[in-house]
C-alpha cells in the first residue's frame, strides 16, 4: 500500500509499486481529468505536477514518489497562474475535443511560471504536448493572454 | 439507487445534460422515453423548455471537437427566438431514435455533414416549437396569435401589455398539434446563427471534469485489455495464460475471435497481465506482406489496361498524342492512422434480455446495430449511451469494432459492467487507415501552353470495397474520385479541360482502410494541384494565371483562389527567403483554397510560416468555429504530409506509437489567416474541406523554395537540401 499526497491530501493507493502514477491517479483515486494518450511520454495528456514540476505521469512508477512529494492534478491545480490560464483558455475558446487540454493547461501554466513573458520560441520549445484537433494557435494566443494577465496582477 | 441508476447518473453529469428535470436515464426500451421522463414535456422532439426557461436542444449528430453541436443549437435557437444564454443540449440515444422512428434523423457524424445534412429539420424543429409556444401563450390570453410577438424567449401581447416566458407556457404548448412545414428565416436576418459564438460545454474541458467514455466509472466496474491478432488475415493459434491468471486483480482471461482479453479490477492490471500472456499467431496468407509488395501491386495498376472511370470528357489519348508537349509525373500517398487522442474504448453490460453500451462514437446508430449483432439481441433490447469523444476524425465513424469487442467480452461475464480500453499500440495496429494510392499524371500542353488533355490514373485502395461494399457501383468506388467529378454539388473539379480522363485501377491490399478526415479528397488534391504547378512551370506560366485560364466556368472555385492570392499578395514578392504555393479544391459541398509561405534552410529543414486559407461553405453558421476547423485541418493535414506514414512489415503495421508515428506539434504549426466567404444559397461542410489544400499548397511552396518536386508523402522522406 503506497501513500501519495494528491491535491493536498494523503491517500492510500492499493497498487503494485511499478504502477504508473497516471493509472494510480485515474483508477485508484478516481481522478479522470489526467488522460491516457500514449503511455510512452510522447503526448503529454498525462501531465501532472510533482513538487510543482510538470511530469508525464504515464512513465513515473508510484514507487518513485514519496508520501511527502506533492502531486497536483488538473482537478487540484488552483494557483493564480493556473486560474489565469483556464480563464484565457475559455476566453479564447481553445478546446475542441478537449481531451489533451488538462495536460496543455498544466504545461502552459508551468511555462508562464518560469517565463512570465514567453516568446514564440519559448512556447515552441516548452509546449510539446500533442493536440490532434490542432488547437495550437489558440493555445499560443491564450498563453500570451494569460501571461499578460499574470504580469498585470 | 442501484448500480445501473448510479452509472446513468454519472453519464448524465458527464454528458453535460441540462439541469432541471429532464433526464436521459430512461427505463430501458421505453417508448418515447425522453419525453415521458422529464418534469416538463417536450414541446417537440428537438426542443424541451424547462420551467426555469432553460432550453434543451436534442441533437442526433455527435460532437467530437468540431463544433457541430454548437452550430446546430444555434440554428434551432435562431428559429426558436430563444435566449442563447439559456440554451443547452442533450443526446437522445440511438435506442430512443429507433423507438421514435428515427425522428432525430441520421446520427452518422462524418463527411462534414453534421450541419449541412441536418440544418433543415433542425431549423424546422425550432420554428415549429416557437409557433407552438406562441400559440399556447395566445390561447392562455384568449387573443389571436397574430397579435403576440416573441424575443429571446419572452412572449409579449403589446395591446394588453402582458408578457410571459417560454418556460411558463411550455407545458401547454406541448399539448398542441405541431404545425407542418413552418416557414424558416432568411439567413440574412439571423441574429444567433451566423454569429461567432463560443462553443457550448467548454467549462469541463479546462478543469478536468468533462467525462469522456474512457473516463466512465461505476461501482463494481471491471476493466479489460485486449490484444487482437496484429497480422492482416492472421488468426490466434494458441495462448498460455497461466502466469497472467495469477496476477493481481485478474478476474478472467478470454479469447474473443482472434483476440486475447484480460479482465481485471483495473485497466493497468489487465494490461500488465496481458503482457504476460504468451500468444502464438497463425500469420495466414499475408504473413509476409510488406510495403514493398503493396507498392509493386499499385505500380502494376498504374499501367493496367482496365480501370474504373470517374470523369471522362473528349479524347484524352488523342490530345496526348497530338500535344506539343507532354508532362508526366507519379505521386503517392501512404497509409495514415487517425490516432485520436482518446484511444478506442467502450463499456458494456450484457444479460440474456438486454445489452447496454457506454461509448464515444461518431455514429451511435451504427454502434447500436453492432451492439445488437454482437449481443444476439434485437435492437429494442439494446441501447448505446453517447459519451464525449476525445477526437474522431473518421475512426469512430468507419468501424464500431471496439464496441463489438466490448459486447463480446461482456457476454462472457453476464451482468457485469466491463470497460474495454485499447492501448495506443492496439489503436495503431487495428486502425482503419487512410487508403494507400498512387497516381500517374499525364498532361498535354499545346504550343501556347494551354492544357488540352489530362489523364489521372489512380491506382490503389478503395475504402468502400472493404467498408461498405454495398455502396459500390458495379465494382466501381465512386468515392475514389472525390473532388475530381465532372460536376455536382458535392465535389466537382474546378477546371475546364477539353480532354480529360480520371480512372481508377482498384488494388486492394488486405490492410483495412477507412474514412480519414478529408478522405480521398486529400490525395486527389495533392495529385491534381501539385501537377497543375508542374504544368504551369512546363508552360512557362505563373501557377495562378495557369489555373485562372481554366476556371472561367467555375466561379466559386476561382473566387476562393483569388481571395487567398489577393490576401497574401501573390503579385508582390514574398519576404526574403520565403516562398509561396497555391492550391484549391472542392469537397463536401464547400470550396476551399490556400496559399502557403515556407522556407527551407541549408540543412533542408522545412518551416511553414504562414497559410492564408479561404472557405466558401454557402452559409457560415458559426464563423469562429469554422476558423478553428480551418486551423485544425492544417494541423491534421500537414502532420500527415510532413511526417506520418503507416508502413507494413511481416503482415502488420510497423508504427505502434507516437515515437514512430510523429504528430505535428506546436513548433511546426503555421500561422493561419482565415477568409470565410460564404456566398449563400447552399450548405457546405467545414470540418474537413481545408485539409484538402493543406499539403498541396505547402508542396508547391517547397518547389518554389528548392526546385524539388516532392511527389511521395510524407515529405520527411525527401532530402530538401538544395541540389
Amino acid at each position: 500500500m503506497a501513500k501519495l499526497n494528491i491535491n493536498g491530501k494523503t491517500r492510500d493507493v492499493n497498487a503494485e509499486p511499478d504502477t504508473p502514477l497516471l493509472w494510480a491517479i485515474r483508477e485508484q483515486l478516481g481522478l479522470t481529468g489526467t488522460k491516457y494518450g500514449c503511455g510512452v511520454a510522447q503526448c503529454g495528456a498525462c501531465t501532472v505536477y510533482v513538487d510543482g514540476e510538470p511530469v508525464r505521469s504515464c512513465q513515473l512508477p508510484i514507487s518513485s514518489i514519496t508520501a511527502k512529494q506533492k502531486i497536483v492534478t488538473i482537478e487540484g491545480a488552483s494557483s493564480k497562474i493556473v486560474k489565469a490560464v483556464q480563464k484565457a483558455w475559455l476566453e479564447n475558446d481553445v478546446p475542441q475535443c478537449g481531451y489533451c487540454q488538462s495536460g496543455q493547461i498544466l504545461a502552459a501554466a508551468s511555462l508562464i511560471k518560469t517565463k512570465p513573458n514567453p516568446s514564440d520560441e519559448d512556447i515552441n520549445r516548452e509546449m510539446t504536448n500533442i493536440c490532434r484537433c490542432g488547437t495550437y494557435n489558440r493555445i499560443r494566443a491564450a498563453i500570451k493572454q494569460a501571461a499578460a494577465a499574470v504580469r498585470a496582477a | 439507487m442501484n448500480a445501473m441508476d448510479f452509472s446513468r447518473r454519472k453519464f448524465l453529469v458527464g454528458a453535460g445534460t441540462a439541469a432541471g428535470g429532464l433526464t436521459l436515464g430512461v427505463s430501458f426500451g421505453a417508448q418515447d422515453a425522453l419525453a415521458q421522463t422529464g418534469k416538463t414535456p417536450e414541446v417537440n422532439a428537438w426542443v424541451v423548455v424547462n420551467a426555469d426557461d432553460s432550453i434543451v436542444v436534442r441533437i442526433g449528430r455527435q460532437e467530437m471537437g468540431q463544433g457541430t453541436i454548437t452550430g446546430l443549437a444555434q440554428l434551432v435557437a435562431e428559429e426558436l427566438e430563444a435566449d442563447w444564454s439559456k440554451v443547452t443540449y442533450e443526446y437522445p440515444t440511438p435506442g430512443q431514435n429507433v423507438a421514435r422512428k428515427r425522428i432525430w434523423g441520421d446520427y452518422a457524424t462524418s463527411g462534414s455533414r453534421g450541419v449541412r445534412n441536418s440544418e433543415k429539420y433542425m431549423r424546422e424543429g425550432g420554428a415549429a416549437a416557437r409557433m407552438m409556444l406562441m400559440q399556447a401563450a395566445a390561447d392562455g390570453w384568449k387573443v389571436p396569435v397574430a397579435e403576440v410577438t416573441v424575443a429571446k424567449g419572452v412572449i409579449t401581447h403589446a395591446k394588453s401589455k402582458r408578457k410571459t416566458t417560454y418556460g411558463k407556457v411550455a407545458a401547454a404548448a406541448a399539448k398542441l398539434t405541431p404545425p407542418t412545414n413552418p416557414a424558416l428565416k432568411d439567413p440574412k436576418t439571423w441574429t444567433i446563427a451566423g454569429k461567432p459564438l463560443k462553443r457550448l460545454a467548454q467549462g469541463g474541458k479546462v478543469n478536468g471534469k468533462q467525462v469522456y467514455s474512457i473516463d466512465f466509472q461505476a461501482p463494481g466496474l471491471l476493466n479489460a485489455a485486449v490484444r487482437d491478432c496484429p497480422i492482416w488475415g492472421g488468426s490466434l493459434k494458441s495462448f498460455d495464460a497461466k502466469a497472467a491468471e495469477k496476477m493481481p486483480g485478474v478476474k478472467k482471461v478470454l479469447k474473443i475471435e482472434n483476440a486475447v482479453v484480460v479482465v481485471a479490477d483495473t485497466w493497468w492490471r489487465a494490461k500488465t497481465a496481458l503482457d504476460a500472456v504468451k500468444i502464438d499467431y497463425d500469420g495466414g496468407k499475408f504473413a509476409a506482406l510488406d510495403s514493398k509488395a503493396i507498392d509493386d501491386m499499385l505500380n502494376e495498376g498504374l499501367g493496367a489496361t482496365e480501370a474504373f472511370i470517374g470523369n471522362k470528357g473528349g479524347d484524352v489519348q488523342a490530345a496526348i498524342s497530338g500535344a506539343a508537349k507532354t508532362v508526366e509525373a507519379t505521386y503517392s500517398m501512404p497509409y495514415q492512422s487517425h490516432a485520436p487522442m482518446e484511444p478506442m474504448n467502450a463499456t458494456a453490460r450484457w444479460t440474456a434480455d438486454k445489452c447496454e453500451v457506454w461509448t464515444s462514437t461518431q455514429n451511435a446508430e451504427a454502434a447500436l446495430a453492432t451492439t445488437s449483432q454482437a449481443a444476439g439481441l434485437p435492437l429494442d433490447k439494446c441501447d448505446v449511451y453517447r459519451m464525449d469523444l476525445g477526437g474522431g476524425f473518421g475512426r469512430r465513424a468507419t468501424s464500431q469494432d471496439y464496441v463489438r469487442q466490448a459486447v463480446l467480452i461482456a457476454r462472457e461475464m453476464p451482468g457485469q459492467q466491463i470497460k474495454l480500453i485499447w492501448s495506443r499500440e492496439e489503436d495503431q495496429l487495428h486502425g482503419c487507415y487512410h487508403p494507400i494510392t498512387k497516381c500517374k499524371m499525364t498532361g498535354a500542353l499545346d504550343k501556347d501552353g494551354n492544357l488540352t488533355g489530362l489523364h489521372m490514373r489512380i491506382s490503389g485502395q478503395s475504402i468502400l470495397a472493404t467498408i461498405r461494399p454495398e455502396a459500390l457501383d458495379k465494382g466501381r468506388d465512386p468515392a475514389t474520385f472525390q473532388g475530381l467529378n465532372a460536376g455536382g454539388a458535392e465535389g466537382a473539379i474546378g477546371y475546364t479541360i477539353p480532354n480529360i480522363l480520371v480512372d481508377h485501377a482498384m488494388r486492394n491490399p488486405p490492410v483495412r482502410p477507412g474514412f480519414w478526415r478529408g478522405v480521398n479528397n486529400n490525395q486527389n488534391a495533392i495529385y491534381l494541384e501539385c501537377f497543375m504547378d508542374e504544368l504551369a512551370k512546363e508552360a512557362g506560366v505563373d501557377p495562378l494565371e495557369f489555373r485562372r485560364k481554366m476556371m472561367k466556368n467555375h466561379p466559386k472555385h476561382l473566387a476562393v483562389l483569388n481571395a487567398v492570392a489577393d490576401k497574401i499578395g501573390w503579385d508582390k514578392p514574398a519576404p526574403k527567403g520565403v516562398y509561396r504555393g497555391l492550391a484549391q479544391h472542392m469537397g463536401y459541398g464547400s470550396y476551399v483554397a490556400a496559399c502557403a509561405e515556407v522556407s527551407v534552410n541549408d540543412a533542408g529543414t522545412l518551416k511553414v510560416h504562414r497559410i492564408v486559407a479561404a472557405t466558401d461553405c454557402g452559409h457560415a453558421v458559426n464563423p469562429a468555429q469554422i476558423e478553428r476547423q480551418i486551423e485544425g485541418s492544417f494541423a491534421y493535414g500537414l502532420g500527415a504530409a510532413m511526417f506520418q506514414e503507416i508502413t507494413i512489415k511481416d503482415g502488420r503495421v510497423v508504427e505502434e506509437n507516437f515515437d514512430s508515428y510523429p504528430i505535428l506539434r506546436m513548433d511546426d504549426m503555421p500561422a493561419v489567416e482565415s477568409i470565410i466567404a460564404p456566398t449563400g444559397g447552399f450548405w457546405g461542410g467545414v470540418g474537413e474541406p481545408t485539409i484538402f489544400v493543406a499539403a498541396p499548397a505547402v508542396l508547391n511552396a517547397i518547389y518554389a523554395a528548392t526546385g524539388k518536386r516532392v511527389r511521395n508523402m510524407p515529405i520527411k522522406n525527401t532530402d530538401l537540401r538544395k541540389a
